[in-house]
C-alpha cells in the first residue's frame, strides 16, 4: 500500500504543480520536491532487506480472466533504479526550480518532469509484463514532451517528434519481444520469468524473442544506428537532458538487459550482438563527441558512449562484467547528471554553452566549478572516486588474453581516455585560463541551481571513500538481481598493481594526451567524420520524408475525392461479394417455383413497386426519379405489412418518406442539373454494376429461404420475451432488452453520423476559409484561425 | 411548397404525428412500434413543420438543439444501462418497479427509459440534418 502511494506520489504532484507553481513562483519547486524526496526515504527503508537478498512484492489483480495484474517487483536492480530516480529526481526538481524561474510554463515543466518520474518508476518496478510496456511507452510520451517543451522552435519539434517515432518504434518492437516471451513461456511476470530463463534458451522463437526486445532496448538506450535523437533531444531545456537522457530514461533500455540478463543471457547472440552493438556505440560516440564544441552536446555523446559501454559490459555477463556495469553505471549517473546541470549553470549564467567561447569562470563561479571538478575525475576514473572503481572492475572484467577480450579492452581503453578527455574539457576550460568575454555577466547561481551538481559530484566521491558500504547496499545487490544469484563485488578505491591499473594508466596517458591536444583532435575529428558522409539523423528525415511521400501517394489513390468513385467502388465490391462465392463454390439456388396461391392485392402492389422502378428508371427530371423511388419502397412496405412483418414495415414507411424529403433536399442544396446528362456508355456501366448488385441479393434471399429454416431463435425470444422481458412485441424486446448493447452502440452511430453531417453541411464549398489552426497552445485566441 | 392548405393543416398535422410517435413509442414495448419508429415520426413531423413555416419556426419551437435532444438521448440510453449496475446485475440488464398511481399499478423499467433515449437520438440526429438542409445559404 505505501509502496503504492510512493509510485503514484510523483503523479499526484504533477497534478498539483502547475497551481502550486502559479502561487508560489520558483520556489514551489521546494514543495515539489519533497514528493520524490518522500518517496526516496521509503526505498531507502528497504536497503537492508534488499541487501539481505530478500524482494519487495505485491500488487493489485488488473483482469484476473487473462492473468494481468499490477503488480510491483523490487529486488537490488530495481532498487539501485528506484533510488536513482527519486533521488536524482529530487535534486533535479530543485534545479529546475532555480533554472527554469520566471519561465511563464514552469508549472506545465515541473507536472511534466514529475510524471515523467513516475512513468519511469514504473518502469523499473513494474513485475508483469504489461505494466512494464505502459510505463516504458509512457516514459517516451513524457520524453517526448519534455524535449519539444521549447514548441515554439522547429528545432525542438523535429527532435522532440524524432525521439517519439524512434523510441515509440521501439516500445513496438518490446511489445512483440514480450509476448514472444509469454508465448515460450506462458509466464507474464518478470520475477517468475527469471528464473525460467533455459526454457526461453530452448525455445526455437529465442532469436526472434532476442532480436525485438534488443531493438526495443537499443533504440531507447540510444545504441549505434539508433543513436540519432539523443544528441538531438538536447534541444530540451538542461535539467531534461541531465535527468531523461543521461541519469534515467536512456538508461531503462539497459535496465531492461540487465533484468532479461538470467532468461536471455548466457548464449552465444546474446554474447555477440551485445558487445559488438555496445561497443561500436562507445567508439562512434566519443569520436562525435570529440567533435562538437557544445557542452551539452559534448555531454550527449558521451552519455551514448557510456551506454554502449553499459551494454558491451552486460553482453560480456561474467561476473567481473556484471560488477562492472554496475558500478559504472550508478557512477554515471551520478557525474553525468551533475556534470549536464554544470553546463546549465554556465549556460545559465554565462549565457553561452560554446566551449571555446568560455574560459576563466572558475573564480566566479567557485561552487559550480568545484562540482564540475569532483564530477570530472570521477568521470576520468580517477583514485578515490566511485568512477575510479568502476573502470577498474571493467578493466579487470575485460582483460584477458583472448582476441576478443584484446579487442574489447582496446575498444574500452580509448573510449575512456576520450571521455576523460571530454570531462575535463567540460569541467576544466569553461573555468580556468583567463577570463573571456561571455554574453552575459557571470557569478554564481542561486542555491536552487548549484544543490544538485555539488550532491551528486560528492556523493561520486563518498561512495568511493566508503565503498564497503556502496558495495553492500548498492552494487551486490544489484549484481546479484542481474546475475540471479549471489555476488559481493570487492572492488577498492585502493590501486593494486596489475593489468587493470597499467590499462588504467594508460587510459589517463592517452586521454591527458587528446586534452592537451583539444583543438588539433577536434578538427581531425571532424575533417574525419565529415569524410564519412552523412549519418543516420539525415537517414531518418529521409526515411520521414519518404513516409509521407508514400501516404500522400496512397491517399490520392485511395481517396481521389470523386464521389462516383467512391460508389462505384462501393458497389462493385458488393456485387462482387454476392456473386462469385455462390458460382465459384456452386451454391447458386435452384429456381424457384412459380407461385400459385398470389391473391389479386398482392399482384397490385407489386406491380406499383415494378411501375415505380421502371419510373425511376424513366423519368426526365431527379426530383421525379426520387419520388418514384419512394413509391417501390412504399410498395414494398405494404408486402411486409402484408406478410406480417408490422414492425418492419411501419419503420420501412417512415424511412422511405424521410429519405425522400431529404434527398430532395440534398438535390435543392447541390443545385444539380435538373436532369441525369452522362453519357450513355457511363450509363451502361452503371446499369451493369446495379443489376449485377440486384440479381446477388435476390441470389442470396432466394439460397436464403430455400435452406432448412433454423427456428431455434424464433422459439426462444417467443417462450421468453413475455417472461423475461415483460414485454408482448418480441421485436422491440429484442431491440431494447436482449440485444439493447447492439441497440446502444446504434443509436451511437446515429447520433455521430448525425454531427458528421451536420458538419459536412456546415463547410459549404466556396466558403471554405476553414485553415488548420496553427498549433500553438499559447498563441492568443483568434489568431491563426 | 408554402400553399394556404398546406400551412393551415401543418400545425394540426405536427401535433397530431407527435402525439402519436409518443404514442407508438410507449406501446411499442407489446404492440408494433417502439423507440425506432416514434423517432422517425416525430423527425418526419418537424420537417413538415419546417417545409410549411422555415427552419427558424421549428428551431423555435424545440427550444433546444436538435443535436443536443440527440445527445441527451444518448446519455439517458447509457444511464439505463448503467443503472442495473448498481443493481449488481450486468449491464443493460433490465429492471422493473412497479409503483401504484391513483389506484393503478404503473409498470416501468429501465427499458422504456432505453426506447426514450433511442427515441430521442433518432428525432435529434435527423430533424438536425433535415433542418440543415432545409435551412437556406443565409450565410
Amino acid at each position: 500500500m505505501i509502496t503504492l502511494f510512493c509510485l503514484l506520489l510523483p503523479v499526484l504532484a504533477a497534478v498539483v504543480a502547475s497551481p502550486l507553481t502559479r502561487k508560489f513562483g520558483h520556489n514551489s519547486a521546494w514543495f515539489l520536491a519533497l514528493a520524490p524526496a518522500c518517496s526516496f526515504f521509503y526505498f531507502a527503508s528497504h536497503l537492508p532487506e534488499i541487501a539481505n537478498g530478500e524482494v519487495v512484492t505485491g500488487g493489485y489483480a488488473w483482469v484476473p480472466s487473462l492473468n494481468l495484474s499490477f503488480s510491483w517487483f523490487i529486488d537490488g536492480l530495481s532498487l539501485t533504479f528506484a533510488l536513482l530516480i527519486t533521488g536524482i529526481g529530487t535534486l533535479i526538481v530543485l534545479y529546475a526550480g532555480g533554472y527554469m524561474k520566471g519561465h511563464p510554463q514552469q508549472g506545465r515543466f515541473f507536472a511534466f518532469i514529475l510524471l515523467f518520474m513516475g512513468s519511469m518508476l514504473g518502469v523499473v518496478v513494474s513485475d508483469s509484463f504489461l505494466m512494464l510496456f505502459v510505463y516504458w511507452e509512457l516514459t517516451s510520451i513524457t520524453s517526448f514532451l519534455l524535449i519539444g517543451f521549447d514548441h515554439t522552435r522547429e528545432a525542438a519539434r523535429r527532435s522532440a517528434l524524432q525521439a517519439l517515432v524512434i523510441t515509440g518504434g521501439g516500445g513496438l518492437l518490446l511489445l512483440a519481444g514480450l509476448l514472444f516471451l509469454w508465448n515460450i513461456s506462458g509466464i507474464t511476470q518478470l520475477s517468475l520469468l527469471i528464473h525460467g530463463g533455459d526454457l526461453v534458451r530452448e525455445s526455437p522463437f529465442y532469436l526472434a524473442a532476442l532480436l525485438l526486445i534488443l531493438g526495443g532496448c537499443f533504440t531507447k538506450s540510444a545504441q549505434f544506428p539508433f543513436h540519432a535523437w539523443l544528441p538531438n533531444a538536447m534541444e530540451a531545456p538542461t535539467p531534461v537532458s541531465a535527468y531523461l537522457h543521461s541519469a534515467t530514461m536512456v538508461k531503462a533500455g539497459v535496465y531492461l538487459l540487465m533484468r532479461l540478463n538470467p532468461v536471455l543471457g548466457q548464449t552465444p547472440a546474446w554474447e555477440i550482438l551485445l558487445p559488438f552493438f555496445g561497443g561500436i556505440t562507445l567508439v562512434v560516440g566519443t569520436f562525435l563527441s570529440l567533435r562538437q564544441t557544445d557542452l551539452k552536446l559534448m555531454l550527449a555523446y558521451t552519455t551514448m558512449a557510456s551506454l554502449g559501454l553499459l551494454v558491451m559490459l552486460t553482453g560480456f555477463d561474467t561476473q567481473h562484467a556484471i560488477s562492472a556495469a554496475v558500478l559504472y553505471l550508478v557512477a554515471h549517473s551520478l557525474f553525468k547528471g551533475a556534470l549536464f546541470m554544470v553546463a546549465g549553470i554556465v549556460d545559465h549564467e554565462a549565457g553561452t554553452r560554446d566551449v571555446t567561447r568560455l574560459g576563466g569562470l572558475g573564480s566566479a563561479m567557485p561552487i559550480t566549478f568545484g562540482a564540475a571538478l569532483l564530477a570530472a575525475l570521477s568521470m576520468g576514473g580517477l583514485p578515490l572516486f566511485f568512477g575510479f572503481l568502476a573502470k577498474e572492475e571493467i578493466y579487470y572484467a575485460l582483460a584477458g588474453g583472448n582476441p576478443r577480450a584484446i579487442l574489447f579492452t582496446a575498444v574500452a581503453v580509448v573510449g575512456n581516455a576520450l571521455m576523460f578527455a571530454i570531462a575535463f574539457a567540460v569541467a576544466l576550460k569553461p573555468f580556468l585560463g583567463k577570463p573571456v568575454k561571455t554574453p552575459k555577466h557571470a557569478h554564481e547561481g542561486p542555491v536552487l541551481l548549484w544543490l544538485g551538481p555539488v550532491v551528486l559530484a560528492g556523493l561520486g566521491l563518498l561512495a568511493g571513500l566508503f565503498s564497503s558500504v556502496a558495495h553492500r547496499f548498492i552494487s551486490s545487490p544489484m549484481a546479484s538481481a542481474i546475475e540471479d544469484r549471489p555476488v559481493q563485488v570487492t572492488m577498492s578505491t585502493v590501486p593494486h598493481l596489475g593489468v587493470p591499473l597499467l590499462l588504467s594508466v594508460v587510459t589517463v596517458a592517452l586521454g591527458a594526451l587528446v586534452f592537451w591536444r583539444l583543438a588539433q583532435a577536434r578538427m581531425l575529428m571532424t575533417k574525419f567524420i565529415d569524410a564519412l558522409g552523412p549519418g543516420p539523423d539525415r537517414a531518418f528525415d529521409a526515411f520521414i520524408a519518404g513516409l509521407v511521400k508514400f501516404s500522400g501517394a496512397v491517399t490520392r489513390f485511395v481517396q481521389p475525392g470523386r464521389m462516383d468513385v467512391y460508389v462505384t467502388a462501393t458497389f462493385v465490391l458488393v456485387a462482387v461479394t454476392l456473386l462469385v462465392p455462390p458460382i465459384v463454390y456452386g451454391e447458386l439456388p435452384a429456381l424457384p417455383a412459380w407461385p400459385a396461391d398470389v391473391m389479386l392485392h398482392e399482384w397490385v402492389f407489386l406491380a406499383i413497386a415494378a411501375i415505380g422502378v421502371v419510373a425511376v428508371l424513366t423519368a426526365s427530371n431527379r426530383l421525379t426519379a426520387i419520388v418514384a423511388l419512394g413509391i417501390q419502397g412504399f410498395a414494398v412496405a405494404v408486402l411486409f405489412l402484408l406478410f406480417g412483418a408490422p414492425d418492419l414495415s411501419f419503420t420501412q414507411f417512415m424511412v422511405e418518406t424521410l429519405s425522400v424529403v431529404i434527398l430532395a433536399l440534398v438535390m435543392t442544396r447541390l443545385r444539380l442539373m435538373p436532369s441525369d446528362h452522362r453519357p450513355l456508355l457511363e450509363k451502361l456501366g452503371d446499369g451493369t454494376v446495379a443489376v449485377a448488385c440486384g440479381l446477388g441479393f435476390m441470389l442470396l434471399l432466394l439460397k436464403a429461404t430455400q435452406g432448412t429454416f433454423n427456428n431455434s431463435l424464433t422459439e426462444f425470444f417467443n417462450a421468453y420475451s413475455k417472461v423475461i422481458a415483460h414485454g408482448a412485441n418480441v421485436v422491440n424486446v429484442i431491440i431494447v432488452d436482449f440485444r439493447g448493447t447492439d441497440t446502444l452502440g446504434e443509436i451511437a452511430v446515429v447520433m455521430i453520423t448525425g454531427l458528421a453531417i451536420l458538419a459536412l453541411i456546415r463547410i459549404r464549398s466556396g466558403s471554405s476559409t476553414l485553415k488548420p489552426r496553427d498549433n500553438d497552445p499559447d498563441a492568443p485566441e483568434g489568431e491563426g484561425a | 411548397m408554402n400553399t394556404l392548405i398546406f400551412r393551415t393543416v401543418a400545425p394540426f398535422l405536427t401535433a397530431l404525428m407527435i402525439v402519436f410517435s409518443i404514442f407508438v413509442l410507449l406501446r411499442g414495448h407489446n404492440e408494433p412500434g417502439g423507440g425506432f419508429i416514434g423517432g422517425l415520426i416525430a423527425a418526419s413531423a418537424f420537417a413538415i413543420y419546417g417545409i410549411a413555416y422555415g427552419v427558424a419556426a421549428v428551431r423555435r419551437a424545440l427550444w433546444f438543439h436538435p443535436l443536443s435532444i440527440a445527445g441527451a438521448g444518448l446519455m439517458l440510453s447509457v444511464v439505463s444501462g448503467l443503472i442495473s449496475a448498481f443493481a449488481g446485475v450486468p449491464f443493460m440488464t433490465g429492471l422493473w418497479i412497479y409503483p401504484k398511481l391513483f389506484g393503478v399499478e404503473v409498470p416501468l423499467a429501465t427499458v422504456i427509459s432505453f426506447d426514450i433515449g433511442v427515441y430521442l437520438v433518432v428525432v435529434g440526429s435527423i430533424t438536425s440534418i433535415a433542418l440543415a438542409l432545409e435551412e437556406k445559404d443565409d450565410a
